[in-house]
């Protein structure tokens, strides 16, 4: 596999079985066993719930665009030959919004409300980045 | 004996070059030159100060960045009483502003100077490169994500499809920012902007274009802040602080709760009009960070200038430029006067200025009172002071 050159996330235990789990196919995210909402980006506390506990579910997949914007210049040189490509805000079916690229060859498609489904590219031996395609 | 407190000092650092600053100039003699130049407006020196407040992308590598520290050091400050390095992004001197107000009113300490320096561009420090993708930054900057222009673009795209505001609404604050620019002979970009040229400009990250984003220069800044009491005996007209508020929601975009509603805002200028005993309606000016021309349009309608989703009609037709209904962003902005990084302490300079009088060409007209609010990080924390020239 060649070189990846782009910017890799500074994994750390709380978003370690994110990342294992896009290494093994799966989009994790985590719920509140008290509540049952979903969220991101994962941390070892439900935001807003006291003494609630969290757990990590294994997501559809499916979600729709809440925002997104389409980068005419790159996010550094490593992404120039990319452009112009999506980052989007998605709204996944059980509710946490988690923030990817939507792969397209028609970015001026691309609009809010948008159906989006996961899949996962391999861009190195150690990363697998969830990222969404229209769906 | 009145403890109000009351800004008696400002001072910018000039960057007529197309944003350069002067040759010889380093991001602590900036500061210094800001400080004297603030101090001596008043007629105060810097034995008379017992706060600082700094808050800037420098300092020393290491355990802190200790910029209180270096500062209390270079500029000969003896025993300060008060010390902040509170760094909450762009917003921050606006926030300093807030904490000088309570410290000062509580009778910590009495003259309280806030400072700013940047030579970023001099340096060419900054690219859309952005942030490394740590803590909640793994996801979007992984996705190569350009920061922070990329996050504001999704607020504005989101804003465009709740409220049919447009790529039009924003070109408008360009606009009338470039056209206050025009009368501040230290603004970096004073040439004529049209709607057309905005919405023309080279495409960053959509829906914003160039001139959409504000510029990247060098810059500095001071302001000078003490008692009422303290300023019967000074040479200026006293700016009362009135009212402050400050808040946070996020530090990454995508946890920001609703991208069309700039929360943060609403809650630090509720509370900073509530303490000013003053609403939305009798402000005659805003000083609004313009990161963006979108930052602008969800701030104006955050702080309650108008109703949320009506922004695109409060800046139609040029309102906010020079004639206009109403006055804002007068030094030109981010946008157009100078953006060294971090911007709010340009906010209070000119919301200073203007509420003394005698601008020139630039001054709004019968402006009594004015909002500031500064914005940091993308959309993350916000912090608002209210001012007048007139004693509450």
């Amino acid at each position: 596999m060649t070189e990846y050159k782009k910017i890799v996330p500074a994994i750390d235990p709380d978003s370690a079985p994110y990342w294992d789990g896009a290494r093994a196919g799966k989009l994790m995210i985590q719920r509140c066993n008290k509540t049952g909402q979903t969220f991101l980006y994962s941390r070892q506390l439900v935001p807003g719930v006291d003494e609630s506990q969290v757990e990590w579910v294994e997501a559809s997949g499916k979600g729709e665009i809440y925002s997104f914007t389409v980068a005419r210049r790159p996010a550094g040189a490593a992404f120039a030959d990319d452009c112009p490509y999506v980052i989007a805000s998605i709204t996944l079916e059980e509710g946490a919004r988690i923030m990817t690229n939507v792969v397209t060859d028609d970015v001026d498609s691309v609009k809010i409300g948008m159906p989006v489904i996961v899949f996962f590219d391999q861009v190195s031996d150690e990363l697998t980045i969830p990222k969404f395609k229209p769906l | 004996m009145s403890r109000q407190p009351v800004i008696v000092g400002v001072s910018d650092a000039p960057t007529e070059n197309r944003g350069r600053a002067l040759p010889g100039t380093h991001v602590l003699n900036m500061q210094r030159d800001c400080a004297i130049e603030a101090l001596s407006e008043a007629g105060l020196t810097m034995s008379d100060v017992d706060g600082v407040a700094v808050a800037g992308m420098w300092g020393m590598p290491g355990p802190g960045a200790m910029q209180p520290n270096l500062l209390t050091e270079y500029l000969g400050i003896r025993m300060p009483k008060y010390l902040d390095g509170s760094n909450v992004g762009g917003s921050a001197f606006v926030l300093h502003a807030g904490h000088a107000y309570e410290m000062i009113k509580a009778g910590v300490c009495d003259t309280v100077l806030i400072l700013y320096g940047s030579m970023q561009k001099s340096q060419a420090a900054r690219s859309l490169g952005g942030r490394p993708a740590l803590f909640s930054n793994q996801f979007d900057m992984t996705a190569g994500l350009p920061s922070p222009a990329g996050a504001y673009a999704m607020a504005a795209n989101r804003h465009f499809y709740d409220y049919g505001s447009s790529r039009e609404t924003l070109a408008e604050i360009a606009v009338a920012t470039r056209s206050w620019a025009a009368l501040n002979p230290a603004a970096a970009f004073r040439d004529p902007l049209t709607m057309d040229e905005v919405l023309n400009a080279a495409p960053i990250v959509d829906p914003l274009g160039r001139q959409d984003c504000c510029l990247v220069t060098d810059g500095g800044g001071a302001v000078v802040m003490t008692t009422e009491e303290r300023a019967k005996d000074l040479k200026v007209k006293p700016i009362y602080v009135l009212g402050h508020g400050e808040s946070a929601s996020h530090s990454n975009i995508n946890y920001m709760p609703d991208m069309s509603r700039l929360e943060v805002a609403e809650h630090s200028s509720s509370r900073a009009y509530a303490m000013a005993g003053l609403k939305p309606s009798d402000m005659d000016m805003a000083m609004i960070y313009d990161s963006f021309t979108i930052t602008v349009l969800l701030t104006m309608e955050a702080l309650g200038l108008c109703a949320r989703g009506e922004g695109k009609d409060f800046v139609k037709g040029q309102r906010t430029a020079p004639g206009g209904e109403f006055p804002m962003n007068t030094n030109g902005g981010g946008l157009s006067y100078c953006h060294p990084g971090m911007y709010g302490i340009f906010l209070l300079i000119e919301a200073t200025r203007q509420l003394r009088g005698g601008l020139g060409d630039r001054q709004a007209a019968n402006v009594k009172t004015a909002v500031c609010h500064g914005t940091g990080g993308v959309l993350s924390s916000g912090a608002t002071v209210v001012l007048s020239n007139e004693k509450p």
